[in-house]
């Protein structure tokens, strides 16, 4: 009985001992020389391999540290660990909002393990900034004006390709295949916003489900029923299909892919790189190992920085790239707040951000935001396979406002 | 708390009288309720974590630990439970304590309909066809015929319940004592069933069937019935977490929660009611430690701690409470 006495007074203790921070300041998270920012990754689990983006995001609040900080203070980035579990999530946002007192949270990964916090952040009014997912639901001022996202959405993208359908074909005839699941209804809305009232005349729409074997019978109906334009809204192992079907029937659509299902190893090389040819899909970095960026100055920026911070980081993860751009943004918010870091005036600085040019994105694509709309990326250029690579072509397209 | 006191059978039964008992009890509840109103709010959420996993180890610990048929799907039974209180809670409106007996029984049928398999399969073989239950949970969950009711990867979202009759608490606090009320008598009836002639029972047909069987025991119907009861525990702790978390989504069940608790039940001590508590304070609080030591490689510190603890620990922490309880009786005369 001593012993388990003893053993719940020395866990009582132990969690006693741990830091207790003083009581609260008006600004949570800022002293005279320091902004304390948090951030949830899955450093450890399957979904680790994004772990590097805050490894590139440290480097670069240490470049800026080393640079002078901003505003007179030093960052201190906290990033915790979630094993893309959304019950851990929520237990170590708590742990920075609570514990910590970060100032605000930023670049957490994954859209399951940022619902379970969507609400809470909301609650308290802190600052849930840039996240790393691309669902379309961050992008919501209205009932969730604290939290933001930062890469275009998939939404976003299928509204590029409705206007661009557009542009080419105002009497196209479209068919839409997609899987039946949030990632691929939000290429459905996507068309939606764009086509509006046309929709249901231009568009005939047919789904799949993740478990099915095949998409050929899907494809053969879109082809019967007269469709010259075909969007994919598919996981890879369904485009490498779609693509070949297409190509067998001797059907020639103007045809669109899903820039999550355009590899050019998982995707084009099992479907036939020659079958592939002309398919369109969209793009909003730039991509490290294509020669045009070689001399580039913001790739070369990029590459200094990784050189000097992240000397042993593999240069073709476009994780990294990905990292240098959400960082980049944090930073022109953290300088726009001048010498007021309360977490209204961050929400309202990363909430009115001018168009500006980020090193590692394609040019003409700009970071924006204005406080009635949270998407940050709303341009991307499309890019055609040539039968050995993607070649960007046209302007770079905005998706609708909505 | 008190079945820590209570759990604790040698030296409990050596303590004796009912006065002696009577103050282990007020101060095992004191010890129980004190943490509400001395940890901050975010330690005393992930406090309510941890007597959660505790109580759903203790659920496996019913089936694996003194039953002996090895459960690798236990985080199914859990995601049930959890799932049947948030669609009664958000698609209903129930309030969170009238799910809890629904959830309850609807865990209970299913570990019972897991169960009959469980009687041709052994050993391994079991561990294999739960396990296969534990991978299929999270994607019958996002399944289209379910989706309205599941709400598919999205998932759903509730809230905590607040404290009733005006009391002075915080939604934290009353949940922490919620949880603790809750898991103590979960607690309380296991030791009494692992206790009881049923409980014998199930310890003898882990130990040899046969004698068992020829001890006039009916197996097929102990070993079902122990896998519904186990499963309705397991079951209880997973619609705890539904509104701790607030929040519930098919990624937050992945096959990981079963091997969570099946290292809570070997870590904590198998066939121990108290070790399930430390099994639960065990696979909340370690992951955080390992994290604290190295970002790099949450992971790999985590398996070497456990390494550790496996091999200083063999019997679990259970297995060393016994070796000290089993060293004081020794010395007293």
């Amino acid at each position: 009985m001593t012993t388990s006495r003893r053993t719940l007074i020395l866990t009582t203790g132990a969690l006693l001992a741990a830091p207790r921070l003083a009581a609260a300041q008006e600004t949570p998270g800022v002293t005279a020389t320091e902004i304390r920012i948090g951030s949830t990754n899955a450093l450890s689990g399957p979904a680790s391999t994004y772990s590097v983006i805050t490894k590139c995001l440290t480097a670069m609040f240490q470049r800026l540290n080393d640079q002078g900080g901003v505003g007179g203070r030093k960052i201190a980035f906290i990033a915790y660990d979630d094993a893309y579990q959304p019950p851990r999530t929520l237990e170590q946002t708590r742990r920075l909002v609570e514990q910590d007192k970060v100032a605000f949270l930023f670049n957490q990964l994954g859209t399951p393990t940022n619902s379970a916090i969507h609400r809470y952040v909301n609650q308290r009014k802190v600052p849930h900034l840039f996240l790393a997912t691309g669902a379309d639901k961050w992008a919501n001022p209205k009932e969730y004006p604290w939290t933001i996202g930062w890469q275009p959405s998939y939404r976003t993208e299928a509204q590029i390709y409705a206007k661009y359908i557009l542009e080419q074909k105002p009497n196209a005839k479209i068919g839409l295949l997609y899987q039946n699941d949030d990632f691929g209804k939000d290429y459905l809305h996507g068309l939606k916003d764009v086509l509006g009232a046309r929709f249901d005349a231009m568009v005939k729409t047919a789904t799949n489900e993740a478990t099915d074997p095949t998409i050929d019978s899907q494809i053969v109906s879109l082809q019967a029923a007269g469709c010259d334009t075909l969007v994919c809204g598919i996981i890879p192992r369904f485009a490498a299909q779609a693509i070949r079907k297409v190509h067998d029937l001797g059907w020639k659509p103007m045809m669109f892919m899903t820039n999550v299902s355009v590899s050019a190893g998982a995707v084009m090389q099992p479907a036939g790189p020659e079958k592939g040819v002309g398919l369109i899909t969209s793009d909003y970095r730039k991509d490290q190992s294509d020669p045009a960026w070689a001399n580039d100055p913001g790739m070369a920026e990029w590459r200094a920085f990784m050189a000097k911070y992240i000397a042993d980081g593999d240069l073709s993860d476009n994780n990294y790239t990905y990292g240098y751009g959400a960082g980049s943004t944090m930073i022109q918010v953290l300088r726009q707040c001048g010498n007021d870091f309360s977490r209204e005036n961050v929400m309202k600085q990363a909430t009115n951000i001018a168009p500006m040019d980020i090193a590692t994105l394609l040019p003409g694509v700009q970071v924006q935001t204005q406080p009635g709309n949270y998407n940050v990326i709303r341009q991307m250029q499309l890019q055609r396979w040539d039968g050995k690579s993607w070649v960007r072509f046209g302007k770079v397209i905005e998706g609708g406002n909505v | 708390m008190t079945r820590m006191d209570e759990s604790l059978g040698p030296s409990g039964a050596a303590g004796g009288s009912r006065a002696w008992r009577a103050t282990l009890l007020t101060l095992g509840i004191f010890a129980a309720v004190a943490p509400a109103f001395l940890l901050e709010s975010f330690q005393l959420f992930q406090l309510t974590m941890a007597v959660i996993m505790a109580l759903a180890v203790l659920g496996l610990n019913i089936v694996t630990g003194y039953n002996g048929q090895i459960s690798l799907g236990h985080g199914a039974f859990f995601a049930v439970g959890a799932y049947v209180t948030a669609i009664l809670m958000s698609h209903f409106d129930w309030s969170f304590w009238a799910t809890l007996p629904v959830a309850a029984l609807v865990c209970a049928a299913v570990g019972y309909g897991v169960g009959f398999p469980a009687l041709r399969l052994g050993g391994l073989y079991l561990a294999l066809t739960t396990f296969s239950l534990a991978v299929a949970v999270p994607q019958i969950l996002k399944h289209k015929a379910l989706e309205d009711w599941t709400g598919g990867v999205q998932g759903l979202f509730l809230v905590k319940p607040d404290p009733p009759f005006g009391l002075a608490v915080t939604p934290d606090q009353w949940m922490y004592l919620s949880v603790v009320a809750v898991a103590a008598l979960c607690f309380w009836g296991t030791w009494n069933l692992v206790h009881s002639r049923i409980g014998r029972a199930l310890m003898a047909i882990r130990d040899n069937p046969t004698a068992a069987q020829a001890m006039g025991m009916d197996i097929s119907a102990l070993k079902t019935k122990t896998f519904a009861a186990s499963a309705m525990v397991t079951g209880i702790a997973g619609a705890l977490s539904a509104v701790a978390i607030e929040f519930v989504a098919p990624d937050s069940f992945t096959f990981g929660v079963s091997i969570t608790l099946f290292v809570g039940m070997v870590v904590g001590g198998v066939a121990s009611i108290l070790g399930s508590l430390f099994g639960g304070l065990f696979v909340l609080f370690v992951p955080n430690i390992a994290e604290a030591i190295s970002k790099a490689a949450p992971g790999v510190i985590y398996g070497v701690i456990l390494i550790l603890f496996l091999f200083l620990l063999p019997g679990g922490f259970a297995g060393l409470l016994r070796q000290i309880a089993a060293r004081l009786t020794r010395r007293r005369p």
